[in-house]
């Protein structure tokens, strides 16, 4: 009994959504929604077929149904059959339906895509924009095979409506999204950015979205659009605010479009034509003047939009950073909103002066506004608010204003809100260590800041002290006189124990002298915290009551007594008890010379990178804070801790930041006696370089010391080379990029893509260390016949230099051409502190990177297989199963091998079938693989076949140490 | 954008829609997540808040919180005025809109946002066209349902 009411109103859907909302229990929803799903499962399957409205209702209360979080697993095909009913209501209830239930169903698809192409061929405007929503809401890789050929020419035909022009362009924005590889532009390049010239305001707007999404990938392809979009901007700024008619919003002419343009000039950088800059460069400030102007009207949406394009054309300036008076001019506009009664624009000027804080132009402008900002810090009530200015201070942090910025910061640690206080402190201990122009002013700041927020002090912070601490020698006294005064405090946290354990461990002698801090009185005070510690605090005590026996002989006997006593030499955790025990008889049979070379200061450690930025680099996402980083290291020179001269740690990044536990610089050494290694890391941590505790290893002079001072041992020896690194050949087998090789020098990186009988491959050569690399150079070669086979030649040689902490790129060029099993050479060569280094690798470059997938059905593939049935043709390998047998993990790998994953031809569902052809010069060689995994017995059995035996046996091999 | 929705003080949600492929199991925890965070937040914080990797934009009309997550690179104010703007589409087609006409037209509330916006983007900002449009389609009911012809017109609520 289906009823209309006006339009398409569906009586029986208000009905059902009434009864859901009258429900007065989650129980009572769920009841009524399965009667409802009872009564439509049975409609759908009655007998008496359904007229297009009742269709259309049930579709209806299923969409209802699954947008209150439900899951719905029918009514898929009375949707598909809805597209195609010549009732607008009926199709746009069916597309609605397909656009929020997507479905990878495949007969689904074809069904769908044939209505979306019957409605596109349609030439009725309304049906061709149901069908480009439809598409672009979905925006499936399927879809886009099948109409990202067909949109480009729907979109820029002379005859096509303005409205179905709109949804065309943004659909396809939406595959070009998706399926980059299926939307090709190519010929409709300049006419698509002409589109920048319709006269349509609308049609401008959804299609600089799509221009502005293709420029970001093809800046070149696309490069007419700037001076276009100037030209349109500036029509649009100098307009007044009638002459747009409806796309006036609040008194501002085109909001959206305005935001846009300037948003596609982000991507480029500032125009070369002096008179396109000159048209910009008026548009700005136009822009800026308007922001002085008194408001045309007191709703905040004419505000927000006005100050919406502001905020772009801010952006635009910052991104050009080339016009000194733009940037100040923008500076001083933000400092306005800074004070703005507004919140919203109090955040976003924070924000954005964050950005103008690292150009050299806008720094000393911004720092005018400290106060402002050290004030939001204190007074805004949201935290988000409060974020954006802890941000800004750090981001406008220099040697002028450090100490004032770190002691804001260290103030509003006390009361700061706990989602980012870790934050906070890396970012003061970062400052604290970058501007430290004297050190007892940093060992301060750290030591406020464990006392502050202990808990949140990572590891990497107060590593780092200690590191600082040791390489300074004018700062270790007061390093130890100010953790003595801070371990008087009757609770401090665990954090300052361990960094006062240590500190007196190495310097307690400095201030002996003093009585209030003899040596005795320093062990008391440490040892009364001793108890309330975790393990490995304690450990780390133990070592540091060692380190007494040898700075001061007279605590010997009191701390052999601690050492014997039962909680010590037979502490139930395995660590604390070897740490006691062994201490206690190296303190005993030691002679002074002995103990004095076991237990010697700790050495300088070597420059790296502060881990402390790679973590809070890794906390806010790469590129997040090295950019201004980088440019405080150039702006501030050679000022950094450490006498790092020019290249302070925080300049020197490199491409693979420290793993934490490497904070101390120390290679993990090996395990000291017969020491449980595991049971207490702490000991490899903080001790493992100097062996303090190493009485049976054979401590000689040189023992710890050792390498400590000279260049990092490198595992190549020099001249004459040695033979080729063997490429860990089974881990490139299966994928394209990577780190080829690394050492403590030099980290080779690769990419590699390969297209036919084609490739190109990208080295990437970083010098790990700050000192350059001289006569650097790179050969490739192909041993033997090898070069008859494949041909490898770098586009150019290699830059001689490669300066510290600098990456160099080399590009070769590839062709196979004819099936090879060996693999080419490369040789690297360089100077570097004097010493030659000499490296040869070889290039993960195999037989199956020239593989194009073929797909095939069952038929053929059986068919083919018997084709190549001669015993030469057929390579096969039993094995037991290294790596995860994962049917997942296996399809990734296979699919990385190159070749097609056969489903459903394999009768057993268990095995991988594939099939590909070699792309050769000389031949194409067909290939045909079976792999079958036997889980049980963790083994499988790889067969190959294809019609050339060296290639069969080649990739047998390969594919061997795969799985 | 990446998505948008809206949700009433009680936390129920109201319309959802998705510019990203993102799993069903996805959406419900970024939904019961974000939902929870901005419900949480008082009356006079600011509009924006960094989430995950995102910039939540936000804004509550009476009873219902409009919520829009968009990139780094996008505009947060322009954003608050797509919000209002689809307010200000909504209002004029139902006639002082409430909740209740979301409820019982959600479909009408999809067919409205998505003249307005279309793959996470603005395709429309002129309130005039995306209305006409949409009243077109009406035209398109109106007429056909009369091929229905006979039926009795009964009005609910």
């Amino acid at each position: 009994m289906p009823a209309v009411s006006k339009g398409d109103g569906m009586r029986g859907l208000a009905v059902f959504i009434s009864d859901i909302r009258n429900c007065k229990s989650k129980e009572a929803e769920i009841k009524r929604i399965n009667k409802e799903l009872a009564n439509i499962r049975s409609k759908f399957k009655g007998d008496k077929a359904l007229d297009g409205y009742s269709k259309k209702k049930y579709v209806c209360k299923l969409l209802f149904i699954f947008l209150l979080g439900h899951d719905i697993d029918f009514g898929h095909m009375e949707a598909v059959n809805l597209l195609s009913s010549n009732k607008y209501t009926e199709k746009q209830i069916g597309y609605l339906f397909i656009s929020v239930l997507v479905n990878s169903n495949s007969e689904l698809i074809r069904l769908i895509n044939n209505a979306i192409k019957n409605d596109l061929a349609s030439r009725n405007p309304t049906f061709m924009c149901l069908a480009l929503h439809c598409i672009a809401n979905v925006g499936s890789r399927e879809m886009a095979e099948a109409f990202a050929g067909e949109i480009p020419r729907i979109l820029v035909a002379g005859d096509t409506m303005d409205s179905v022009k709109q949804s065309a362009a943004l659909c396809l924005l939406r595959l070009y999204k998706t399926s980059p590889d299926l939307v090709l532009m190519g010929e409709w390049t300049s006419r698509v950015v002409h589109l920048l010239n319709d006269q349509h305001m609308g049609v401008v707007t959804a299609a600089i979205s799509l221009i502005t999404c293709l420029s970001q990938k093809n800046p070149d392809e696309f490069k007419t659009c700037v001076s276009l979009a100037v030209s349109r901007l500036s029509r649009i700024v100098s307009s007044a605010s009638t002459d747009l008619q409806d796309y006036t919003y609040y008194f501002v002419p085109a909001p959206w479009l305005s935001c846009k343009l300037l948003r596609l000039l982000q991507c480029y950088p500032p125009p070369e034509d002096g008179a396109v800059k000159g048209r910009l460069v008026e548009c700005l400030e136009t822009i800026l003047n308007k922001a002085q102007e008194p408001p045309k009207s007191k709703k905040v949406q004419h505000s927000n939009a006005k100050n919406a394009i502001l905020f772009e054309a801010i952006s635009l300036i910052i991104h050009y950073d080339s016009e000194p008076n733009l940037l100040v001019r923008a500076c001083n506009q933000l400092g306005q909103f800074l004070q703005h009664r507004e919140t919203n624009l109090r955040y976003l000027a924070l924000e954005s002066m964050c950005t103008l804080a690292s150009s050299e132009f806008s720094h000393e402008a911004v720092k005018t506004h400290i106060e402002t900002v050290i004030n939001a810090l204190k007074t805004e009530r949201d935290v988000s608010v409060r974020q954006r200015a802890a941000d800004l201070l750090y981001a406008m942090c220099d040697r002028s204003n450090a100490k004032q910025i770190v002691a804001e910061m260290l103030s509003y640690l006390e009361t700061a809100d706990y989602s980012i206080r870790e934050e906070m402190v890396l970012k003061v201990a970062i400052l604290a260590e970058k501007y430290a122009v004297d050190y007892s002013w940093y060992v301060d700041t750290i030591l406020n800041l464990i006392r502050i927020a202990g808990d949140y002090v990572s590891e990497e912070v107060w590593y780092r002290v200690i590191q600082i601490v040791i390489n300074r020698d004018d700062v270790q006294g007061y390093a130890a006189k100010t953790v003595f005064e801070a371990l008087q405090a009757p609770a401090c946290h665990e954090n300052m124990v361990k960094v006062g354990g240590y500190i007196l461990g190495e310097f307690g002698n400095l201030i002996a002298g003093d009585p209030r801090s003899s040596p005795l009185v320093q062990f008391n005070l440490l040892h009364s915290k001793f108890h309330l510690c975790s393990v490995p605090t304690r450990a780390l005590l133990l070592s540091a009551y060692i380190k007494f026996i040898n700075l001061f002989p007279e605590t010997k006997a009191t701390i052999q007594e601690v050492l014997r006593c039962d909680s010590q030499i037979r502490n139930s955790d395995v660590e604390l008890q070897q740490r006691a025990v062994e201490y206690l008889k190296l303190s005993s049979i030691a002679s002074t010379d002995v103990l004095a070379t076991v237990l010697e200061e700790m050495p300088p450690f070597p420059e790296r990178e502060s881990s402390i930025l790679a973590k809070l680099k890794k906390k806010k996402g790469p590129g997040a804070v090295s950019v201004s980083d980088l440019d405080e290291g150039k702006r501030d020179g050679g000022g950094e801790l450490n006498g790092a001269g020019e290249r302070g740690p925080e300049s020197s990044v490199v491409s693979t930041p420290s793993p934490s536990a490497d904070l101390l610089g120390l290679r993990s050494a090996p395990p000291v006696g017969s020491a449980a290694q595991g049971a207490g890391s702490l000991l490899v941590d903080v001790f493992s370089e100097a062996g303090p505790l190493a009485p049976a290893s054979g401590v000689n002079d040189d023992g710890f010391l050792s390498s400590e001072d000279s260049a990092p041992p490198l595992p190549e020896s020099d001249d004459p080379p040695c033979g080729p690194v063997p490429f860990q050949s089974f881990r490139f087998v299966c994928k394209n990029n990577g780190v080829l090789f690394e050492n403590q020098l030099l980290q080779i990186g690769i990419k590699s893509e390969y297209r036919q009988n084609l490739g190109r491959m990208y080295l990437f050569y970083g010098n790990k260390t700050s000192v350059q690399f001289v006569n650097f150079t790179s050969t490739v070669s192909c041993p033997g016949d090898l070069q008859s086979h494949i041909l490898c030649t770098p586009t150019k040689p290699v830059d001689p230099l490669v300066e510290g902490g600098a990456q160099l790129q080399q590009v070769l060029n590839i062709e196979c051409l004819s099936d090879f099993s060996d693999a080419p050479l490369l040789n690297i060569r360089f100077r570097y502190g004097g010493a030659l280094q000499n490296l040869t690798l070889k290039l993960p470059l195999t037989i199956n990177k020239f593989f194009q997938p073929t797909e095939m059905g069952s038929q053929d593939f059986f068919q083919r297989w018997k084709q190549l049935s001669l015993p030469q043709q057929e390579a096969q390998k039993i094995f037991k199963a290294n790596h995860s047998m994962d049917k997942e993990v296996l399809k990734a790998k296979l699919l990385g091998l190159g070749m097609a994953l056969l489903e459903n031809v394999d009768p057993n569902p268990e095995n991988f079938v594939c099939a590909g052809v070699v792309q050769t010069k000389a031949q194409q060689v067909g290939c045909l693989l079976r792999l079958e995994p036997n889980i049980q017995a963790q083994m499988y059995r790889l067969t190959l076949r294809s019609s050339k035996d060296t290639v069969s046996k080649r990739l047998c091999d390969l594919l061997a140490e795969q799985f | 954008m990446q998505f948008m929705l809206l949700f009433s003080r009680q936390g129920k949600l109201r319309l959802q829609k998705w510019y990203v492929p993102l799993s069903d199991k996805e959406k419900k925890k970024i939904t019961r997540e974000l939902v929870q965070t901005v419900l949480a937040r008082k009356p006079k914080m600011c509009s924006f808040l960094e989430w995950r990797d995102l910039k939540i934009v936000y804004k509550r009309y009476a009873s219902l919180y409009f919520c829009c997550a968009i990139e780094d690179q996008d505009n947060e104010l322009i954003t608050l005025e797509i919000i209002h703007r689809y307010v200000e589409l909504l209002d004029k087609y139902f006639g002082s809109v409430c909740e209740l006409d979301i409820i019982f037209n959600f479909e009408k509330a999809y067919f409205i946002l998505d003249e307005f916006l279309l793959g996470g983007e603005a395709q429309e900002t002129s309130k005039k066209n995306v209305l006409k449009a949409i009243e077109q389609a009406d035209l398109l009911q109106e007429n056909q349902s009369e091929d229905w012809g006979g039926l009795a017109a009964e009005e609910v609520l």
